[in-house]
């Protein structure tokens, strides 16, 4: 299928040279090219939060939930649990799951979720015009905080490995190809698949000739192993711009996961008859 | 309302609610009805607890101050109730921990400790030895006691039944109780006359079960497919039995990190098409607002049981309130429509829970389930004939299943509205109820968009001022039809005097007391069941005649009293009680004598 076959008609309101056109390009060719492979489009579901990033949902002709600031993962989480056989993509932002829903990206890694994390890190909040973000550098001046951001950035891939994530990457809104597969990779992953796309954001965080110079691809690191994982993952600690900058697939493996949990009870779906038979067969318990 | 009060006290630890419910299932298996209020302050250990256990030959639902025995299991549980006593009260009691004037009250002491300590018993077993203590003062047969522990002790049975047999042989008959199917009296004075006939009664005992149970059985007989909580009292007990109860009905009980988390899950469900329930207290809703917003606008049906305690804040968490019905009614920013129920007593919290679920998928709709810690803990003889509803055997909506169903064609009350499956499918088509139909993931050559921006039919962001009005008024109607569709339920009930023309206007678990106060006084008792949308014909009509309301609520502003001013329904009075206990019998009986004086 072709890719463009996946857009609605919604007029497209980024800013020109956004990061987020490349992220929408590598999601479609990957849901076209899983949909040539087998993977029923109607079985996919997207959620995003609120921000530029979310946008994205109003552009994709899939199933979609466009939910509230911060709030992907738990309705995602019901929706695969609800229906296992779904394929459960959430579009987050670094302000949208990093402060406001944090609480939850965090259990998602906890539980090994089956669902797909795609964060759109522009490391500043753009809708609202030019606010600092858990991911911008300390000093960063932004419009809450013109003196400069007092706070030193986290490190969502580190919270992430440490909160029990099975599957981590970063990809770079100018490296289309290494997002295409690593967004393929986590879509694929049965686990909760976490991929931060260092996403520039042209209007109030234009980042590209930073990310431009520092970014390089890992290669040849054993994605199964923790430790090695863990260093790869802090030589960069989002603080500085005069670093070397990992992107590619940090870390993965198997474990089980919270939806497979559920799996005892089965398709059983009592109808109304069953549901009546059963309480009263329960009340006697309670005589 | 002939009736026979008990009250067991002890400090927390002691399995006071245990025994209070071993002496209801007993008058239960006498053919009684019972209720229980259960009291307890918010810690694990020690702290005192006592448990209100009432039997009536008629159906009740409140409690008395006074009682006709206090088992006491110490002596702050003596000290704390000895005004509760009647001339023909009877004291039983740890003689090893209470001391007793027993120049002026009648009782019957249990070497309790030392008949622990002979049959090498734990101390967690001085409540079985206590009730057997108790059958005998009150002239219930050993056989009865004995079903009871067989059929609930789950741990340590013989040892149980030794210590209770004990306090059996070791006590005095002070009274003994006749059957509630029974023209007798309830409890005759002992004569000393050799009646050896046994006090069961051939009717089939009803279960007892607290609202919050009631609530839950009802939630799952309209279809529960999730139920989704983060812990908090008075409301835990529906996740706690929604898990213990999970395989019988396939359920999928979810405990997540918060409140957020909860109502934003219920709706991932919804989306999915599994009906889910969530259930919270006032401080866990507060989080929950957000989340309630995005229902109204993603038009999500779920059910929300918020249980209300004493606030504001963290209040008294185990102590009772009705404080959070404006708040109920008005939460979440913008506008759109929610039902809200607030039963009265247990068979009212199965019914309407169970009628919330059906009305938030018919509607697509919130749906609150409005209760508080009264209704929510106490314990109800349960009374309905469930053989009298199995007639409601149709395919549940739940994924992956697409049934489709033709728009406008009769269905049965509790199944929604489904895409034909024609043409495009648009999740927020415009129809003349506003109700659009549902369609779940996968559905395939079709999307299905939900969303929290004001969006078009298909789902798709807009700022566009006619599609904003537009789809304003889609939800507007949504309520409008929801309110048409309630008029054929009975909203409002009328007890008592239905004839009189002073009236008692209350609303959840005060309808118990106020049935009781007005059918004493004479009096008419309107309890409102559905709050919104508001019922005004229904509470009009059930006013005709009426020159004096006289509100009944427990707060310290008289909400309903508010709401039912703003359909210019005014209330002349107002009886408040806003101390975190409910109103017993007396205490109404009371204020409404000073009321009317």
């Amino acid at each position: 299928m072709n890719p463009k076959e996946l857009a609605t008609a919604s007029q497209v309101t980024w800013c020109p040279g956004c990061g987020n056109f490349s992220i929408m390009s590598a999601i479609r060719a990957v849901l076209a090219e899983l949909a040539g492979k087998g993977l029923p489009l109607e079985n996919v579901v997207l959620v995003s939060g609120i921000g530029c990033h979310a946008k994205i949902v109003d552009y994709m002709n899939v199933n979609s939930f466009y939910s509230i600031h911060g709030r992907t993962i738990p309705v995602a989480s019901a929706i695969k649990i609800a229906n296992p056989d779904l394929t459960v993509i959430c579009f987050s932002g670094d302000g949208d799951s990093l402060a406001e829903g944090l609480d939850h990206l965090i259990f998602a890694a906890k539980r090994n979720i089956d669902i797909t994390m795609i964060l759109h890190d522009n490391r500043v909040y753009g809708l609202t015009t030019g606010q600092f973000t858990p991911t911008s550098p300390q000093g960063f001046a932004g419009k809450s905080t013109p003196e400069g951001a007092v706070e030193h950035p986290m490190n969502p891939l580190d919270l992430m490995l440490v909160s029990g994530a099975t599957y981590i990457a970063r990809g770079y809104t100018h490296g289309i190809e290494q997002l295409q597969t690593l967004f393929r990779e986590a879509i694929l992953h049965r686990g909760f698949s976490f991929v931060d796309v260092l996403q520039v954001c042209v209007s109030y965080n234009n980042l590209y000739d930073s990310y431009n110079k520092w970014t390089y691809a890992v290669q040849g690191n054993n994605t199964s192993d923790f430790d090695e994982a863990q260093k790869i993952i802090r030589s960069w600690n989002y603080d500085r711009s005069d670093a070397p900058i990992p992107l590619g697939k940090f870390y993965q493996i198997d474990k089980e996961r919270f939806d497979q949990s559920f799996k005892s009870l089965g398709q059983y779906q009592p109808d109304y008859a069953q549901r009546e038979r059963r309480i009263k067969d329960l009340l006697e318990n309670f005589i | 309302m002939d009736s026979f009060s008990t009250l067991i006290g002890g400090i927390a630890g002691d399995g006071i609610n245990e025994a209070g419910l071993t002496a209801a299932r007993l008058f239960s298996r006498l053919g009684y009805h019972i209720y229980m209020y259960y009291d307890y302050p918010s810690l694990i250990r020690g702290g005192h607890n006592f448990s209100l256990v009432r039997a009536s030959k008629e159906k009740i639902a409140s409690h008395t101050d006074r009682i006709d025995v206090l088992i006491a299991l110490n002596q702050e549980t003596l000290d704390k109730h000895l005004g509760r006593l009647k001339d023909s009260s009877f004291v039983i009691y740890d003689a090893d921990k209470v001391k007793i004037d027993d120049k002026k009250n009648r009782g019957c002491g249990l070497a309790i400790t030392t008949i622990l300590k002979e049959a090498k018993a734990p101390a967690v077993l001085k409540n079985s030895c206590i009730i057997g203590g108790y059958c005998k003062v009150v002239g219930i047969d050993w056989s009865v006691l004995e079903e009871v522990l067989r059929k609930h002790i789950p741990k340590m049975l013989d040892l149980n039944m030794e210590v209770a047999r004990q306090g059996y042989d070791q006590a005095v008959q002070f009274c003994r109780m006749g059957s509630g199917a029974d023209q007798a009296d309830r409890c005759r004075q002992d004569d000393g006359s050799d009646d050896k006939s046994g006090n069961e009664t051939d009717r089939k005992p009803l279960p007892i079960i607290t609202g919050n149970q009631a609530i839950a059985l009802g939630l799952i007989k309209a279809g529960l497919g999730a139920y989704v909580a983060y812990p908090m009292t008075p409301s835990s007990s529906i996740l706690d039995f929604m898990a213990r109860y999970a395989q019988n009905f396939g359920l999928k009980v979810m405990h997540p990190e918060s409140e957020i988390a909860v109502i934003l899950m219920a709706q991932g469900f919804a989306y999915a098409g599994v009906r889910a329930a969530v259930g919270t207290s006032g401080g866990g809703f507060c989080l929950m607002t957000e989340g309630l917003s995005l229902a109204g606008m993603a038009e999500m049906p779920v059910v929300v049981v918020n249980a209300q305690r004493t606030g504001p804040s963290t209040g008294l968490p185990t102590y009772t309130a009705q404080g959070d019905l404006h708040f109920v009614l008005n939460a979440g920013q913008g506008e759109f429509p929610r039902l809200l129920v607030a039963p009265g007593d247990a068979e009212e919290a199965y019914c309407w829970s169970s009628e919330a679920m059906n009305l938030a998928w018919r509607f697509q709709v919130p749906a609150f389930i409005l209760t508080d810690k009264t209704l929510s803990e106490s314990q109800y003889s349960f009374d309905i004939d469930l053989d009298l509803n199995l007639d409601l055997n149709i395919d549940l909506a739940v994924r992956p299943a697409f049934r489709p169903s033709v728009e406008g064609k009769e269905e049965a009350h509790h199944s929604p509205l489904l895409w034909d499956g024609q043409g495009e499918y648009k999740r927020y088509r415009y129809t003349e109820t506003g109700v659009s139909p549902l369609a779940f993931p996968p559905l395939h050559g079709q999307v299905i968009k939900a969303n929290s921006y004001t969006h078009d039919e298909k789902g798709i962001t807009t700022e566009d001022p006619r599609i904003t009005r537009e789809s304003s008024e889609k939800r507007q109607r949504k309520g409008q039809a929801m309110a048409e569709y309630l008029e054929g339920f009975e909203t409002v009930k009328v007890l008592g005097d239905k004839r009189s023309k002073t009236a008692l206007l209350c609303w959840g678990s005060n309808k118990g007391v106020c049935h009781e106060a007005a059918s004493k006084m004479g009096l008419r008792a309107i309890s409102v069941i559905v709050l919104s949308p508001f019922p005004e014909k229904r509470l009009k009509d059930a006013l005709a005649g009426v020159d004096r309301l006289i509100a009944v609520e427990c707060n310290s502003t008289g909400q309903l009293a508010r709401l039912a001013g703003s359909y210019g329904i005014m209330v002349q009075d107002r009886i408040l009680k806003y101390d975190g206990r409910p109103f017993s019998v007396e205490e109404l009986l009371e204020e409404l004598g000073r009321t009317l004086a």
